[in-house]
């Protein structure tokens, strides 16, 4: 029995069209301007004077087959059974009827899943899969996000910061994700270099595409006990685990010595000023599970520093941009460290070369 | 402390405090679906004591016809956790702007009932629906349901990976172009590639319809598609006055805001010299019910965005500034045809677009492609005088 003959393949996602709520398919490119009524809800006008209206509710984003059915009742309850999901992982009720929408903020919050996350709020995190699902993750995801949410919580519930604030995990160097252009981005990161099981790689590694894998050429073929295998050139090593990722024989996990770092400043909108990517905050704080307290303090630190110092409309990058990382560092209290300083490819961009210092 | 319940998951059940929705919580209301959860949470609650992780290296699975869209993955603790000794993960391919009905979701939820963990991330950051967690036997039999849902595969490995897109028009006032129908069609028009990897590495392509990118399409797409329009921005004085009553301080709000200082306010009328204007969306974020983008709508072409390994992080950069809408889709066929040629030939195994540009040069690259270069494709000219010429242009 060959399952080949009945085989469906190729056909890509069902057409849009069949998942798009009345209102939005009478109004489909013909919104007229938005409003936000409260945290977490929105109301579009059309052009016809039509109204939609959006709740939103975060989300855990690891979510079990009964939260999404979950969500599916109330969506009929309350929206003729549309609704959607973000770029962030919330989820979003699509309703037409403004009275429903308080019963459905209740009904959301009595099953635990907040209303908010809209405008000059902190929305929810961007995140990865950690030890959850993931080989090569050097902290976990779900557990520093769910830490993260309950300490800024408030942030997500009310609009009060100056402007939105993006935060991001990423378990690895890999970043998946939107780690590098975040406003708070937290990212595991390892202080080893790889173990190398002689006896495993000639066996299961390709070695080209091993050497090729190091950032900064710090593998080289070498022959041990007479067998093919390389050698890790350890003050040339920056941990990255890359070659990890293409050599199982090159392992770095490493419980004591892996860790988070913490960058701030990025942002991909081209609002105001150009997008930025993260830059290093933090370099190394410990992997302290399952409340990892020196890591939510610090952002929590970051947070507040930023939302009284910031001025209206102002991105974390674009305040720092305005008062300077000396003052940056100042103000937040975080030490700057040698490792702050850049020493990869063209790393002279990023060194001060100007006589603008304050004092 | 936890003392009393499940000893085993004593520190994730610290996890399960606090106000923002517990991922511990899932799992555990998920154990009535598959036994699958409760060695999962067994395994992770090993990895928040010793902090590692404890999954095998890689893992290669799929289902017959295709070569990608399953992330194989093994328990290195299998004889304590037998139940997800295979712990495997679908990536089922999302609407355009993550759109359902109640009636999908279920149909999606009693697959993946019948088939897996019960267990989903919705979503993943590329856009795919994630089936967390299954055994290699029941990945073809679920995607047999899944086909005959109306549902197929996302894409992993070495191919195009699956395209993702913002809202759109669907449901916002600022969309230029028709992103939902873009990420659909370009979905639709690769399959083999989404299906089959072809390439050096991934390419990912991502719609987002205003510069407020919405989807970070210029930090999370090879290809990153980004709305804009042409002509000058819709304004509606009455409006504006009106933001101006309510006490929106327009000078220091909107006016100093402006990154080109192209907007002057005098108390009564706001004034936009558009030639000057970048259409950041500054100005229209402030005030959507007075300002709007203009008529002549379409897209910028940016190229190259990637994450840190192996060269460093890269933006996408200006490829094409603008784009008509009503040629936007012939375009950026023919664009990702020749994109994918040049890539293909002479991209080194395991190198992204936006590093093989780096690697020969933009120059280099748009010869390649066949593109002219434009002045709003850099920040600045080159500041360095060492410039390779080209034969002809020397006698």
């Amino acid at each position: 029995m060959t399952p080949k003959p009945k085989r469906i393949t190729d056909i890509g996602p069902p057409h849009y069209e069949k998942f798009l709520p009345p209102v939005i398919k009478r109004n489909y490119g013909q919104w007229k301007y938005h409003e936000n009524l409260a945290p977490g809800v929105l109301c579009h006008v059309a052009e016809s004077g039509e109204k939609l209206y959006t709740v939103r509710a975060g989300s855990p984003r690891l979510l079990s087959v009964h939260t999404i059915r979950l969500f599916a009742d109330l969506a009929d309850k309350y929206c003729g059974g549309y609704l959607r999901f973000t770029s962030r992982n919330n989820v979003e009720f699509l309703l037409t009827e403004p009275a429903n929408i308080e019963p459905l903020k209740q009904d959301l919050q009595a099953a635990g899943y907040p209303v908010g996350g809209t405008n000059n709020s902190i929305s929810n995190i961007v995140h990865t899969q950690g030890w959850v699902h993931c080989h090569s993750s050097a902290t976990d995801a779900s557990g520093l996000v769910k830490s993260m949410m309950d300490a800024l919580f408030p942030y997500f519930v009310e609009e009060k910061l100056p402007a939105k604030l993006r935060l991001a995990v990423a378990c690895c160097l890999n970043m998946c994700g939107a780690v590098h252009c975040s406003d708070i981005a937290v990212l595991g990161v390892h202080r080893k270099p790889p173990k190398i099981r002689h006896d495993l790689l000639p066996k299961i590694c390709e070695v080209p595409t091993l050497i090729a894998s190091c950032p900064t050429g710090a593998i080289r073929p070498a022959t041990v006990d007479g067998k093919q295998s390389v050698e890790v050139i350890e003050e040339q090593c920056m941990y990255c685990g890359n070659c990890y990722t293409v050599c199982p024989a090159m392992p770095l996990n490493d419980p004591e010595n892996d860790g988070i770092s913490i960058w701030v400043g990025g942002k991909v909108s081209n609002a105001r000023s150009t997008p930025k990517f993260t830059k290093l905050a933090i370099p190394f704080l410990p992997n302290n599970p399952p409340r990892w307290p020196e890591v939510v303090d610090a952002v929590v630190n970051i947070v507040e520093v930023y939302a009284s110092h910031a001025k209206k409309f102002e991105r974390l990058g674009e305040w720092i941009e305005r008062i300077g990382w000396p003052k940056f560092f100042q103000l937040t209290g975080i030490e700057f460290t040698r490792y702050h300083i850049d020493d990869f490819k063209n790393a002279g961009m990023t060194y001060a070369r100007s006589t603008h210092i304050r004092f | 402390m936890a003392e009393n319940g499940k000893p085993k998951t004593k520190l994730l059940d610290e996890l399960e405090k606090g106000p923002w929705p517990s991922f511990v919580t899932e799992i555990k209301k998920t154990s009535d679906v598959s036994p699958m959860c409760d060695d999962l949470l067994g395994q992770l609650e090993l990895s928040y004591e010793e902090k590692k992780g404890h999954w095998k290296h890689g893992g290669i699975v799929g289902v017959l016809g295709y070569g990608g869209g399953v992330i194989g993955r093994y328990s290195d603790v299998p004889e304590q956790f037998p139940k997800v000794a295979h712990f495997h993960t679908m990536r089922v391919n999302q609407p355009s702007g993550w759109f359902y009905t109640s009636d999908a979701l279920r149909t999606l939820c009693g697959i993946w009932e019948r088939h897996g963990s019960g267990l989903t991330n919705m979503h993943g950051s590329t856009g795919d629906i994630i089936f967390l967690g299954t055994k290699t036997d029941q990945l073809e039999p679920a995607f047999a349901e899944l086909g005959a849902a109306g549902f197929d595969l996302g894409g992993s490995g070495s191919c195009m990976r699956t395209p993702s897109c913002c809202v759109g028009p669907a449901r916002c006032e600022w969309a230029c172009y028709d992103t939902m129908k873009i990420c659909n069609d370009l979905t639709q028009a690769y399959q083999d590639e989404l299906h089959r990897p072809p390439f050096p590495y991934k390419f990912k392509i991502k719609c987002a319809g205003c510069p407020n990118d919405c989807v970070a399409a210029v930090a999370r797409a090879d290809l990153s598609i980004i709305g804009m329009w042409k002509d000058d921005l819709r304004q509606d004085d009455a409006a504006v006055a009106e933001y101006a009553a309510a006490g929106l301080d327009i000078q220091k709000d909107v006016c100093d805001r402006c990154p080109t200082r192209c907007m002057s306010w005098d108390g009564q009328t706001l004034t936009i010299e558009n030639s000057e204007c970048v259409r950041c969306m500054h100005c229209i974020n402030v005030m959507p019910k007075a300002l709007r983008p203009g008529k002549e709508r379409g897209a910028a072409i940016l190229v190259g965005s990637k994450a840190p390994i192996v060269q460093g992080a890269l933006l996408s950069s200006v490829l094409v500034p603008f784009v008509p809408e009503a040629e936007l889709f012939e375009t950026l066929q023919e664009l990702i045809k020749r994109i994918w040629e040049f890539w293909d030939e002479y991209g080194k195994n395991r190198e992204r677009v936006g590093e093989l540009i780096q690697r020969v040069g933009m120059a280099n690259f748009l010869d390649a492609i066949g593109l002219d270069p434009a002045p709003e494709m850099v920040t600045a000219p080159r500041d360095n005088p060492y410039i390779f010429l080209q034969k002809e242009t020397a006698k």
